[in-house]
């Protein structure tokens, strides 16, 4: 994955709550068994008519929001369905972190798993930030080194957790890192599965 | 002594493997996970992973594997579907599946059905258990006193290549549904209820337990109905205390413990309770006696109503609710103060991990014994499982249906999120048991009303959406 220390790039505003994965990513771009060929749905009933032509008044769409970096988001975003693709889809499609007041839980792993940023901010923050980019889109830094994120006489701090942080800036291998616990692991599990004998019941080996 | 604990920390504490960084509230610790069980679609990417990494299965028989997103419903059963892409999911499943060694239900298989249907009435979720799975309804194993949360494709990668997840514990919530529900009233309507009072993000970044006497007073179908549906209110995990119940329920099934070791085990489940001074960072208590069979009228499940109630006034709405909501009015084609009763559906469906069990069909069919649909309605039933089809026949519920003029499918996921070929055309508006009513969900364009099964049957005879109570049930 693409390490993130410090992007620049344009912002837009997405204000909506509760904007779902079935929006981020509808059912019809679920059928690959790789990762590839996502950008195109990236929001793809809210970018695309039933004829396929940009609707010209979403805001992904505008001549002036070409080269979307950072979306800025309303409460909730990313609930619904645990699909990847949504992560995927907004990576392929060159967005790179998503700055909103709350983001659900799934989305959320799947996001820090794949190196796109969230960054949380309060809500009078967020509003801050959702005038500035809300009527064009404007050139943003997101700076996840001095956790900060900055645009034309704007300045925001922000905070991520450590663990994410550091994954994001590093770019790690998880299961790698996992597996150097191997022992530990088997060990646990070996004293769990035999001190409860019912759990593997009905396993087929 | 140790100091009073949640439910949720219990079982977290007892799948603890070893604390990766941090400390106390704010640890990332390695989480055991003693089960999961995979799908066609969100899967063949961590299958990939594994295999690029020259990575086995961790413990393969702790997984299953599952058709049930993009399978066809038709009556008549073949492993073939006409999508081609859909038929590259199923074919590289099954291929994984014999090469990780993991056991897979394909749609021949008479044990197939919906992932969050199957893995219970198989018996493989037992009290105290973790599961993690490549599903965000993967919460209804709440209702068996066990942590069942949804994980994305890379995690289901690490988690069968470590049988482990790096994990957060959540913050404790708390639900209290307390008295009794009124009559007509399902343990859909209490989610639903629930899930409007609180908000979609109303339980977000918690661990969301539901105790009081109207869950208490549930099956334990109707409970894991709650448990999958509170991923809709933002829980992640959704927990109730297993009771004699759950303990009758996970005995007796093809893969149960044995009695012996059902016997050990109740000893150890018997500890599976939030102890009485347990810190919970939020609580809520909804008066059952105020709950009224409830529908949804926009685009996400939180935009709910009583079905004597109207639709909203925007403007009459707090401020930051009414932009989404004059989207979804629009979206859904309905005026402001339209009565929900006068809603007219060209569509019902009746199934899903939330309401495709037995006790959902009979609901339906209770409803639906002696009447007819109305006309112009398209109206389908898909078990959540082929056990729960066969048990229907068996109890003569399919010719209910059928004479009421339902279609009797196979089960699936099916209309729940139109992944195979039953979809909704642009405008069509449909009568639904299932838990979401997002936008182009049910097919582009399509509307959604969620309901409980026994509504979905009523507003099919009615052709519109109808208070179930004005419609006497018959006994069958
Ligand atoms: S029935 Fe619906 S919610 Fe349940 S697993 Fe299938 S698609 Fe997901």
């Amino acid at each position: 994955m693409e390490c993130f220390t410090c992007v620049a790039g344009l912002g837009a505003a997405l204000p909506g709550a509760n904007i779902d994965t079935d929006v981020i990513m509808p059912k019809a771009f679920l059928k690959g068994i790789d990762r590839s060929g996502l950008a195109r749905g990236l929001f793809h009933d809210l970018r695309f008519d039933e004829q396929g032509e940009f609707r010209t008044e979403f805001v992904l769409n505008r001549p002036d929001a070409q080269g979307v970096r950072f979306l800025v988001v309303g409460p909730n975003f990313g609930c619904g369905s645990s699909r990847e693709h949504a992560v995927w889809g907004m990576l392929q499609y060159g967005v790179r972190a998503v700055i909103g007041t709350s983001f659900a839980g799934i989305f959320a792993d799947n996001a820090a798993n794949n190196g796109l940023l969230l960054v949380t901010l309060p809500s009078e923050e967020l509003l801050m930030l959702m005038e500035y980019v809300g009527n064009e889109p404007a050139e943003l830094t997101v700076d996840l080194e001095q956790r900060q994120i900055r645009g034309n006489g704007l300045k925001t701090a922000f905070e991520i957790d450590a663990a994410r942080r550091r994954a994001l800036v590093l770019g790690l291998d998880r299961i790698g890192e996992t597996l150097s616990h191997a022992n530990a692991i088997r060990t646990w599990e070996a004293e769990r599965l035999q001190s409860n004998p019912w759990l593997t019941a009905g396993e087929v080996a | 002594m140790t100091a009073p604990r949640t439910l949720y920390e219990k079982i977290v504490d007892s799948h603890n493997v070893l604390t990766l960084s941090g400390e106390g509230r704010d640890a990332t610790i390695l989480l055991y996970i003693d089960r999961t069980v995979l799908n066609e679609y969100t899967s063949p990417q961590a299958f990939s992973g594994l295999r690029e990494h020259g990575r086995k299965a961790w413990r393969p028989q702790a997984a299953l594997g599952v058709v049930d997103h993009v399978n066809s419903t038709a009556p008549l059963r073949t492993n073939h579907v006409d999508d081609a892409d859909a038929q590259k999911q199923i074919d590289y499943f099954a291929t994984n599946g014999k090469d990780f060694n993991i056991e897979m239900f394909d749609v021949l298989d008479a044990r197939q059905g919906i992932e969050h249907v199957v893995l219970p009435e198989l018996g493989l979720v037992q009290p105290g258990m973790v599961i993690a799975a490549g599903d965000s309804h993967t919460t209804t194993y709440g209702a068996f006193g066990s942590i069942g949360f949804g994980i994305g494709t890379s995690d289901i990668e690490h988690l069968l290549a470590t049988q482990t997840l790096p994990y957060r514990p959540l913050k404790n919530m708390r639900a209290s549904v307390r008295g009794q529900t009124p009559a007509g009233v399902t343990a859909k309507d209490i989610i639903m209820h629930l899930i409007r009072t609180i908000g979609a993000d109303g339980a977000a970044g918690h661990a969301l337990e539901l105790d009081g006497d109207a869950i208490q007073a549930l099956d334990v179908e109707g409970r894991m109905t709650i448990c999958n549906m509170a991923v809709e209110c933002g829980a992640r995990v959704a927990l109730m205390a297993p009771d004699a119940k759950v303990y009758v329920y996970v005995s007796g099934r093809p893969r149960s413990p044995s009695p012996e070791l059902l016997e050990r085990a109740k000893a150890s489940w018997a500890e599976l309770y939030s102890d009485p001074d347990a810190h919970f960072d939020r609580e809520v208590v909804i008066d059952a006696a105020d709950i009224a069979p409830t529908v949804t009228w926009g685009t996400s499940p939180d935009q709910a109503a009583s079905i004597d109630q109207a639709t909203p006034y925007p403007h009459e709405m707090p401020q930051a609710k009414q932009a989404d909501a004059t989207r979804a009015l629009s979206y859904m084609g309905l005026a402001s103060g339209l009565p929900l009763a006068d809603v007219k559906i060209d569509h019902a469906f009746i199934g899903s991990c939330t309401n495709g069990r037995i006790s959902d069909l009979r609901d339906a069919a209770r409803v639906l014994k002696g009447r007819q649909i109305a006309d112009g309605v398209r109206a389908i039933v898909s078990p959540g499982s082929s056990s729960v089809r066969r048990q229907a026949e068996a109890e003569g519920l399919d010719r209910i249906f059928k004479d009421a003029g339902f279609e009797w499918r196979q089960s699936g996921c099916s209309m729940c999120l139109a992944m195979n070929d039953d979809v909704l055309s642009a405008g069509e508006r449909c009568a639904s048991s299932t838990n979401r009513n997002f936008e182009g969900r049910q097919g582009s364009g399509g509307r959604t009303h969620l309901m409980s099964p026994a509504m979905v049957a009523a507003a099919a005879v009615m052709g519109r959406l109808t208070d179930v109570r004005k419609l006497p049930a018959l006994e069958i």
